[in-house]
């Protein structure tokens, strides 16, 4: 069984082969998965495994059986309220083609859940393997500091 | 700064955003190119019987089933859909399977067995220049694709005025766009008749054509849709407009819709790259720093086929001199067919290359002139009122390139700094330095192509409104910044405004989004369409109300002295009762441009934008590792419309550009793309840039009627010089190849 999105499925052992980013795209429709590379060096099909950054083209599916998987879809309210996290990334100018946005996300969403108060450099070490090619950064990484300080607000 | 505006950043950011390869139809088919990977050959057969047999395969499809025409191109009619007999590239695409799976068409691709015959190929351009050289598109009758030059003042003079005079050659990289996305098309023959694509392509218009081309169709039986593309940067034209029309071909065959989705590998073989050149420069100078003559010779590879590389040569033609002022001026540009994979446009499109040489030209003569190389470029550059190498004078905006150097040099502190540069020292274990370059360039196509845009602004009983333009989104945010015009322009809330799916069956031809012109051109149509709206409006209210309509803010409609009419709701419905339509077509045209290729002179471009950068770095004398501390840009935009949006544009560039100057090429065996994919081709990463600073300078344009101008190219044409001239710096030595590789 694996969760994704906090829904259950089970798996037919047909699929357990399967590329991982390829199940989610075509047999789950979640296509905020996006594919760069398949090779595992442009992040863009990045997904979270138990909260964990990993490029979901490297795995197969038995490699996620058990485990709980978050893909773009899964991280606004049901409402369609966007997390933080996203709501930062649009405030910021964070988006331009938006193809490595979801990754970029959710990669960012791994460093906060482990580092409330990230430096740029903690920040950019964190997003190092997912490549953008249209923002050259900046303004990812004004929108990962933006969020840390909504999401984790200091006491003063 | 206000938070930026995006029609379609809520999309982008939750996943719901659509890309092409992220739809699906029913009964949908897939199919996949089989590559040459030979640069040079003829065809002797291709046996698909095998393959026929594999799994879920239906059809193979050859350049013989093509319906229409077989090649088609922009300017010279010489890329094939499919490779008919001769193979020019090892991009050229020999056959496509379908198949009801990806993966059994995958599965397919080794089974055809194709019989060729090596021809010899010519990968060098100096070679295919020879007079005695094999054609590598004999239709065409010569291996120079194309020849521009300039013959300003009288070089001999030039040449005995000057009292020192520079010699330095200059080469340039193919390089990969690496869109992030890549290429994808989806094609179906729809109930009527109509070949209905999306596709990731950045130019619809062009791709109709590619697509109608392939099959025998009218422009008006093909209907391009815009999807959210992921990237383009120039690269998504022809090779993807190509992807669309086999696909269409397929579809038009199987008479089932098929997806063509290449994957990177298939992408970095057969789309186009940037044009690599090699420039050969002879400058000469007085005393006094003044510039007496340039002579250039610069050849373009342009590969095995023409896209549009006599007019990405045209502007390094146009700009071979840099921001300069140069009273005698013999320039030679050849843009040159070879057996390569094939160049053509590109982020920049020919003055990446021509300002990598230029920008250190002049501190190479302003060195040996023993002079400050801000007072070198200060004395030559072009101000107000200036004339062009090409015989144009800059007085129709403002010329603001000295506003634009100070601005940055003062923001980085470059004089301060200039003296802590390390020039080598052998003592230090870290070598610091600073750079910078200038540029000037001209807007939108220029006298290379027809520049029109129109826009439509269809106002709904509601008082919403739908807006289309000729313009397309590429994932810039021309979108967002069309409807921030119109809002401002009628008074309203952007979320009033949508930004209808755009459709070639719609609105007219507006050209391609290139050269910078998204926000010029169809922010000029719709900055047009929007006065005639109010216009129609203001006739209206003037008969039933017997007042001037002359404000529109905050959704009312005002006199000009402020007595408020009604509100925009009411008097959109006014205007429905009166029977009369809130709609307006409004076309911009580009003021008049010209251009004589005999002496090379004109009115090139219709207006001109100014940019400067600087960079720090540290170069480890050990490994000769260059670390990027600092990069400042200041480019004028006329007029900003979103300036998140524009900040992205200066620090995607900056990238962009930083990544061409150190490390980016592709570098070719036998023609062919040796990279496979992005493991072999290295690209900036979040970690690899420093912080940067955009500096937006604002000088509105009296030739834009929304007052901006294009930002998304100069950004990444100074960078490669701006980091050469610090690398200089901190390591004592030149370095006149780029990518910058640094030797011990
Ligand atoms: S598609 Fe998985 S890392 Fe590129
Ligand atoms: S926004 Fe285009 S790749 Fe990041």
């Amino acid at each position: 069984m694996i969760i994704v999105n906090g829904n259950k499925y089970k798996i037919e052992p047909a699929l357990l082969d399967k590329k991982l980013s390829e199940w989610l795209r075509e047999d789950l429709f979640l296509t905020g998965v996006k594919i760069g590379c398949e090779i595992g060096v442009c992040g863009s099909c990045t997904v979270l495994v138990n909260n964990q950054a990993k490029r979901s083209c490297k795995m197969l599916v038995k490699d996620a059986v058990g485990h709980e998987i978050t893909t773009i879809e899964g991280i606004s309210g049901e409402d369609g309220t966007l997390h933080p996290l996203q709501q930062a990334f649009m405030d910021a100018g964070a988006i331009q083609c938006g193809f490595c946005t979801p990754g970029m996300v959710l990669s960012a969403l791994a460093l906060l859940l482990q580092n409330h108060q990230p430096t740029r450099s903690e920040i950019r070490q964190a997003l190092k393997g997912n490549i953008c090619r249209c923002t050259g950064y900046q303004q990812i990484v004004d929108a990962v500091e933006m969020a840390a300080r909504i999401m984790y607000p200091r006491i003063k | 700064m206000k938070p930026a505006f995006r029609n379609d950043a809520y999309a982008k950011v939750t996943g719901a955003a659509k890309y092409t390869d992220d739809y699906t139809l029913p009964r949908m088919l897939h199919a996949v190119p089989l590559h040459a990977q030979t640069a040079s050959a003829r065809v002797i057969s291709i046996d698909c019987s095998l393959a026929l047999q594999s799994p879920g395969v239906l059809r193979i499809i050859l350049a013989e089933d093509i319906p229409g025409s077989i090649k088609f191109g922009q300017i010279i009619k010489d890329y094939p859909t499919l490779a008919h007999k001769r193979i020019c590239s090892t991009g050229d695409v020999l056959a496509l399977v379908v198949a009801e799976s990806r993966a059994q068409a995958l599965a397919a691709l080794p089974l055809i067995k194709v019989q060729l015959e090596e021809l010899p190929a010519i990968f060098d351009p100096e070679q295919a220049m020879r007079k005695d050289a094999e054609l590598i598109n004999p239709e065409y009758g010569s291996n120079i694709c194309n020849y521009h030059r300039v013959r300003t003042g009288d070089i001999q003079e030039g040449e005995e005025e000057a009292e020192l005079i520079i010699e330095q050659d200059f080469s340039t990289s193919r390089i990969e766009h690496a869109y992030l996305e890549p290429e994808s098309a989806l094609a179906h023959l729809r109930s009527d008749g109509v070949m209905e694509v999306i596709g990731s392509m950045q130019h619809p218009f062009s791709t109709r054509r590619f697509v109608a081309s392939t099959l025998g169709f009218e422009l008006k039986d093909v209907e391009v849709r815009t999807v959210p593309i992921g990237g383009a940067f120039g690269g998504k034209d022809d090779t993807a407009a190509l992807v669309c029309a086999r696909a269409a071909l397929c579809a038009y065959l199987l008479k089932r819709p098929v997806k063509l989705t290449y994957n990177r590998e298939m992408s970095m073989r057969e789309s186009y790259k940037r044009h690599p050149y090699r420039m050969q420069y002879r400058m000469g100078v007085k005393k006094d720093g003044s510039i007496t003559f340039v002579k250039v010779r610069m050849v373009a590879d342009g590969g095995a086929y023409c896209s549009v590389t006599p007019w990405v040569t045209w502007r390094s033609t146009v700009q071979c001199c840099g921001c300069y002022e140069v009273p005698n001026v013999h320039c030679d540009v050849y843009g040159v067919y070879t057996n390569n994979v094939f160049s053509g446009a590109f982020r920049g499109f020919g003055s990446p290359q021509v300002n990598f040489a230029i920008e250190q030209l002049v501190e190479i003569a302003a060195h040996k002139l023993g002079m400050d190389e801000i007072d070198f470029r200060r004395k030559n550059m072009v101000k107000q009122g200036s004339t062009t190498v090409t015989n144009q004078v800059l007085d129709t905006h403002k010329v603001s390139l000295q506003e634009v150097m100070d601005k940055v040099l003062s923001e980085i502190d470059y004089e301060t700094k200039r003296a802590k540069c390390s020039f080598g020292d052998p003592k230090q274990d870290k070598w610091y330095g600073i750079g910078f370059a200038i540029s000037y360039r001209g807007m939108s196509l220029g006298a290379e192509g027809v520049d029109f845009n129109s826009a439509i602004l269809n106002v709904q009983p509601d008082g919403s409104v739908l807006l289309e333009t000729g313009v397309h989104e590429n994932g810039q945010g021309s979108e967002s910044a069309m409807i921030l015009i119109a809002a401002e322009e009628l008074g309203l809330p952007v979320e009033r405004i949508r930004y209808r799916l755009p459709s070639t069956s719609n609105i007219p031809d507006g050209g391609t989004t290139v050269a910078s012109r998204g926000t010029l051109l169809g922010g000029g149509a719709t900055t047009k369409a929007a006065r005639i709206l109010k216009g129609i409006i203001a006739e209206t209210l003037l008969k039933e109300y017997d007042l001037s309509a002359e404000r529109f803010e905050k959704g009312q409609i005002l006199t000009l002295e402020g007595q408020t009419i009604c509100t925009w709701e009411k008097a959109i419905a006014l205007c429905y009762s009166k029977q009369v339509y809130p709609y307006a077509f409004g076309v911009f045209q580009a003021p008049r441009v010209s251009w004589d290729e005999e002496t090379g002179h004109g009115d090139a471009y219709f207006t001109w934008v100014y940019g400067c950068q600087a960079v720090e770095l540290e170069v480890d004398p050990k490994t000769m590792k260059v670390t990027l501390l600092n990069l400042v840009a200041a480019h004028d935009v006329g007029k900003a419309i979103n300036p998140a949006m524009v900040k992205g544009q200066f620090y995607g560039g900056l990238a962009m550009g930083a990544g061409y100057g150190l490390f980016e090429e592709v570098p070719l065996a036998d023609g062919g793309v040796i990279p496979t994919n992005l493991h072999q081709y290295k690209l900036m990463r979040a970690t690899d840039l420093p912080e940067m600073t955009a500096i937006i300078v604002e000088n509105p344009d009296p030739t834009s009627p929304s007052k901006a101008k294009g930002i998304g190219e100069p950004t990444l044409e100074i960078t490669a010089p701006a980091i050469a001239n610090a690398i200089y710096r901190a390591t004592n030595k030149r370095y006149v190849d780029q990518p910058l590789k640094l030797r011990p």
